[in-house]
Parts: C-alpha cells; sequence; structure tokens
C-alpha cells in the first residue's frame, strides 16, 4: 500500500466558511467577550437610555452599539495573542494555512461578531420603544457602527500581536473604556474642558462617534471626523502589519 | 524519491548552533528513530523540515519539495511538543478546523477512530489529558494522509500506560506505507518503534544504522583500571573499544569486546585493580552521546 503523492495547495491559503464558521462559534462561547460586547451595552442602553439630561434613547443606544461592536471587533483581532501564547499558531504553521488568509479570518470573524453586537442592542431597543428614531436612521446609524467598528479589528491585531499574554483581554477592556470616554461615547464631550476637548479628537474613537452620531445629531458634518478615522486606521493597519510581518520572520 | 534529504545543514541561533552540519536521507516507507540527548539539535532539524525555520546553510528537500511548499501539499504533517491546541475548542472542533485548512484530507471521522480518540470527540481540549491531546495532535496529523509523518518527542511526559498505547496507534498507521520520523531520547522507544536509528549530539549524526547496529556500538561493558600514564592511543586501536576515558591515575574503557580489553591490560601492562561492570542500555546510550565518546557512523 502506498500513499499518493500528487498533491494540491487549497484555494485562498486556507481561508473559507467552515474554518470562519469555527472560529465564530469559539468566540461565542466566551463568556467575557459575550458580556462586555453584547450584555452591558444592552443594559447600559436599557439604563440610561432613557434618563432626562443623558441624551435621546437612539443616541444612547448608538454609543451603546458602537462600544459592543468595537469591543467585539477588538476582542476578535486580539485573539492572535492567546492563540500565539497556546502554541495554536506555530501549529497552524505546520498545516497549508497561509498567514494573510489567517488574517482574513479574523477580519471575516469580526464583521460577523460586530454585526450580531448592533444587532442585539437594536433588536432590545426596538422591541422596548426605548429609541425613537426614523426606519431609514436606524438602517444607517446601525450599518455605520457595524462598519465603522471594523477599523478595531486591525487595533485588536496591533495589540494582540504586540501582548502575547493571555491578560490581553483585560488591558483591552480598559484601554477601550479610556478611548469611549474620550471619544464622546459615553458623556457628551460638552462636558469637557475645551482642552481637554480638543485632546479627545484625538483619540481613536472620537472620529468613529461623530461620523455614527452625525445622522441622529445634524448639524454641521465635521471632515475632522473622517480624517480622525482614517488616520488610526492607517496607524493601527500599520502597527499590525509591522507585527505580523516580525511574527513571521520569527518563526 | 527520497521522503528526506538533508544535505550540509546548519542553524545557529546568534552564538549557539544548534544543527552543525547534518546529512540525511530517508527514503519512502523507511521508520527512522531521531536519537539523541536534550538540545543535540533534533528540534531544530524537524523545525527546518516542516518549513518552520530557514536552515543558516545546507539545503532541507522533502519529496523533492522545498518543506513548506510539502506542507501546503498535505505531503508532510507532525505530532509536536506540548502545546500548539486551543482549549476553548472540542476535540472534533480542532480536528474539523484543522482538516478545512487542506485542499484535500481524510474524514474527520475516520482519523478520529484511527487516532483512539472517537470517545471524546465532545470534550473541550482543556479538559482532555496529555495522553488524549497526543493522540488529538496525532489525528490532526493523519487528516492530509501524509506522506512523511514527522513526530517531535511525542511521548514527552506521558506515563508508561499512555505512550505504549501511543506507538501501537503509531505503528498501526506505519503500516499504510507512510515514512515516519520520530525524535525521542528514549533508547527502548527507538529500539521498539524504528527500523533504522539516527543518532545525534551536538548538532551532528554520530551513528546511523539498525537498531540493532546502533545497539551492538552501544552494547558492551565498562573496565576500570588503575594505570599511571596510559597508552590511550593503543587502547583505542584494540578490537571492540567504543571509548577511552583518562580520569587521574585510571583509565575507564568502553568497549563491546570486555575481554580482550582485558586481557591484553593484565599481561601486557602495568595497570592493577581491574574493576568489570556491565553498561545498560541507557548507560550505553549516554556512552555514545556523551562528550568524551568516539564512536564511528555504521553507514
Amino acid at each position: 500500500m502506498t500513499v499518493a503523492l500528487d498533491r494540491h495547495v487549497p484555494l485562498l491559503g486556507g481561508f473559507n466558511g467552515a474554518v470562519i464558521g469555527l472560529e465564530i462559534r469559539r468566540m461565542l462561547r466566551n463568556r467575557r467577550t459575550l458580556l462586555l460586547s453584547m450584555v452591558i451595552p444592552t443594559v447600559f442602553f436599557l439604563a440610561f437610555g432613557s434618563i432626562p439630561g443623558s441624551g435621546s434613547g437612539a443616541s444612547v443606544l448608538v454609543s451603546m452599539a458602537v462600544y459592543g461592536a468595537v469591543l467585539a471587533t477588538t476582542s476578535g483581532g486580539a485573539m492572535v495573542s492567546i492563540e500565539r501564547a497556546a502554541g495554536w499558531s506555530r501549529q497552524l504553521r505546520t498545516t497549508p494555512l497561509a498567514p494573510a488568509a489567517y488574517i482574513a479570518v479574523k477580519m471575516a470573524t469580526s464583521v460577523v461578531l460586530s454585526a450580531a453586537a448592533v444587532g442585539v442592542v437594536y433588536l432590545v431597543a426596538a422591541a422596548t420603544g426605548k429609541a425613537a428614531m426614523p426606519v431609514w436612521m436606524w438602517i444607517v446609524t446601525g450599518v455605520a457602527a457595524w462598519l465603522g467598528s471594523l477599523l478595531f479589528t486591525a487595533f485588536g491585531l496591533f495589540v494582540g500581536y504586540l501582548m502575547p499574554s493571555e491578560n490581553v483581554m483585560q488591558v483591552i477592556a480598559f484601554v477601550l473604556m479610556l478611548f469611549s470616554f474620550a471619544g464622546g461615547l459615553l458623556l457628551p464631550l460638552s462636558l469637557f474642558s475645551p482642552a481637554l476637548r480638543t485632546a479627545a479628537s484625538f483619540t481613536p474613537m472620537w472620529g468613529l462617534n461623530g461620523l455614527v452620531h452625525y445622522p441622529l445629531a445634524g448639524g454641521s458634518f465635521n471632515w475632522l471626523w473622517v480624517a480622525n478615522l482614517a488616520a488610526w486606521l492607517v496607524v493601527f493597519t500599520a502597527g499590525a502589519a509591522w507585527r505580523f510581518s516580525k511574527d513571521t520572520a520569527r518563526v | 524519491m527520497n521522503a528526506i534529504e538533508v544535505r550540509e545543514l546548519h542553524k545557529r541561533f546568534g552564538d549557539v548552533t544548534a544543527v552543525d552540519g547534518i546529512d540525511l536521507t530517508v527514503a519512502a516507507g523507511e521508520v527512522v528513530a531521531f536519537l539523541g540527548p536534550n538540545g543535540a539539535g533534533k528540534t531544530s532539524t524537524i523545525d527546518t523540515l516542516l518549513g518552520l525555520s530557514t536552515p543558516t546553510s545546507g539545503s532541507v528537500r522533502v519529496h523533492g519539495l522545498p518543506p513548506r511548499e510539502a506542507v501546503r501539499r498535505g505531503l508532510v504533517s507532525a505530532v509536536m511538543q506540548t502545546g500548539g491546541l486551543l482549549k476553548d475548542f472540542t476535540v472534533r472542533e480542532t480536528v474539523a478546523y484543522t482538516a478545512a485548512l487542506f485542499a484535500t484530507h481524510r474524514p474527520v471521522d475516520e482519523v478520529m477512530a484511527r487516532a483512539g480518540i472517537t470517545e471524546i470527540a465532545n470534550r473541550r481540549v482543556g479538559k482532555c489529558s496529555g495522553g488524549q491531546q497526543q493522540r488529538l495532535r496525532f489525528a490532526m496529523a493523519l487528516l492530509p494522509d501524509p506522506a512523511l509523518l514527522v513526530l517531535d518527542e511525542p511521548t514527552q511526559g506521558m506515563d508508561v500506560a499512555a505512550r505504549r498505547q501511543f506507538w501501537a496507534q503509531v505503528r498501526a498507521d506505519a503500516q499504510a506505507g507512510r515514512t515516519i520520523l520520530f525524535a525521542t531520547h528514549y533508547l527502548e522507544e527507538a529500539d521498539a518503534y524504528a527500523d533504522r536509528i539516527v543518532l545525534v549530539r551536538h548538532g551532528r549524526v554520530v551513528a546511523d544504522g539498525t537498531a540493532a547496529e546502533v545497539k551492538a556500538l552501544a552494547a558492551g561493558r565498562s573496565v576500570r583500571a588503575t594505570w599511571p600514564g596510559a597508552d590511550v592511543a593503543y587502547l583505542r586501536t584494540l578490537p571492540g573499544v567504543n571509548s577511552v576515558e583518562v580520569r587521574g591515575d585510571s583509565v575507564l574503557i568502553h568497549a563491546t569486546d570486555s575481554d580482550t580489553v582485558a586481557r591484553y591490560l593484565l599481561n601486557l601492562t602495568p595497570a592493577r585493580d581491574l574493576e568489570l561492570a556491565a553498561a545498560g542500555l541507557e548507560d550505553a546510550f549516554m556512552a555514545l552521546t556523551s562528550d568524551n565518546a568516539t564512536v564511528g557512523a555504521t553507514r
């Protein structure tokens, strides 16, 4: 009996639906990620969505959706840290999976999870009737929160490659909390001093927050939101690509 | 075509030389033990075979291909040492995930049955024993139906029963005509499961032959005698002498034919206080791989 030697290379370096499906199943099993990206934003919305002075229910809803989606995408990216610490990345290198396909799998997983994070809090809001918006605004803000949060997949990958540790998730939850405050997600920026407000406009969630709230808040469009988002996208993607290339070279 | 062709392989990490000129040719279908003490360069060599690291110099071919190309085609797969598994996947999910990465693969249920993990398919990897995790790694390695299977210290940290069970599974699989290269520092493991043993020390091959040939090199007795100013050069020329070591006034000789050595020492030299001791297999292995050993390759 002999073993066949005529072999093929997988399409797309091993990127496929079955792998993404298993990744999603694994993420949904992670209680901390579920709690931070879906349960807490929903609870916060229910708790603060109808308090006078905290902005309209719709505004709180949008903020919470962004917060949950960003946590989901960052966690999705940062999983590389845990996988490296466990030696799983090294194990994967003994399979046909291409390094770029591995990153693509992580990003695709993040796309699905952030959609779920936005979907959950939006569904609860719709069911409880605590957020009043025209239908088109539900769609526009929801899609904006979902797509905008994908920026943070790159952030998660960057941090994940930077910190080869099991504690990366605690660090991320803390850092994202700071970003959320500075971005105006949790408190209106009008409460900040002018100097602090200027400083806040350079933090990574400020642009996303402004853009996602724009359909709701109205007023004039601020191109600096776009500039902020684009600049951080470049920074995070470059950082992740740099660490990633170091990582594969080190092998 | 040969399964493995390694030529003049060198691997250095900064000032440390892990592999210092290894040549190794393994024909398709051979079961080869890569035997040596820790730090002999076994894992460094295996890493280059799997495309996990690139040689400092020298060439490595797996079925005529660069290692990474062979991996992408599923021609070679590996069971690595500990680690390399995700705790929050189940056993079945881990196998299914790996299966999805190959262009073609054996059915998931088939490899799990062959590795003996069907009963624990739905158990979380984090809840599996070391032996169960190793059989899971073995199942994953079987997925591409590899022409070459590489096992790096596969039974490290297993108890005797788990070790025996693991090897029973590997041996059953070897009958499929697969080439198998396994690294180990257990001499009895190499003896029991390999057709051929390649002994490495300090990043070089020091012996290469059938288990019987290498054991013959290692078998024998040690002879100790008090002989100030011993004629070491002549002792080394005696038939069956593997190593000669001088410790102060005494001389320690390891030989397959200890009778000849003893006769020579007593009849023709001023040596006295002769002591003869049988060397166990492990002692013999230590003798072969220790710094003072002088061993000739049989191939």
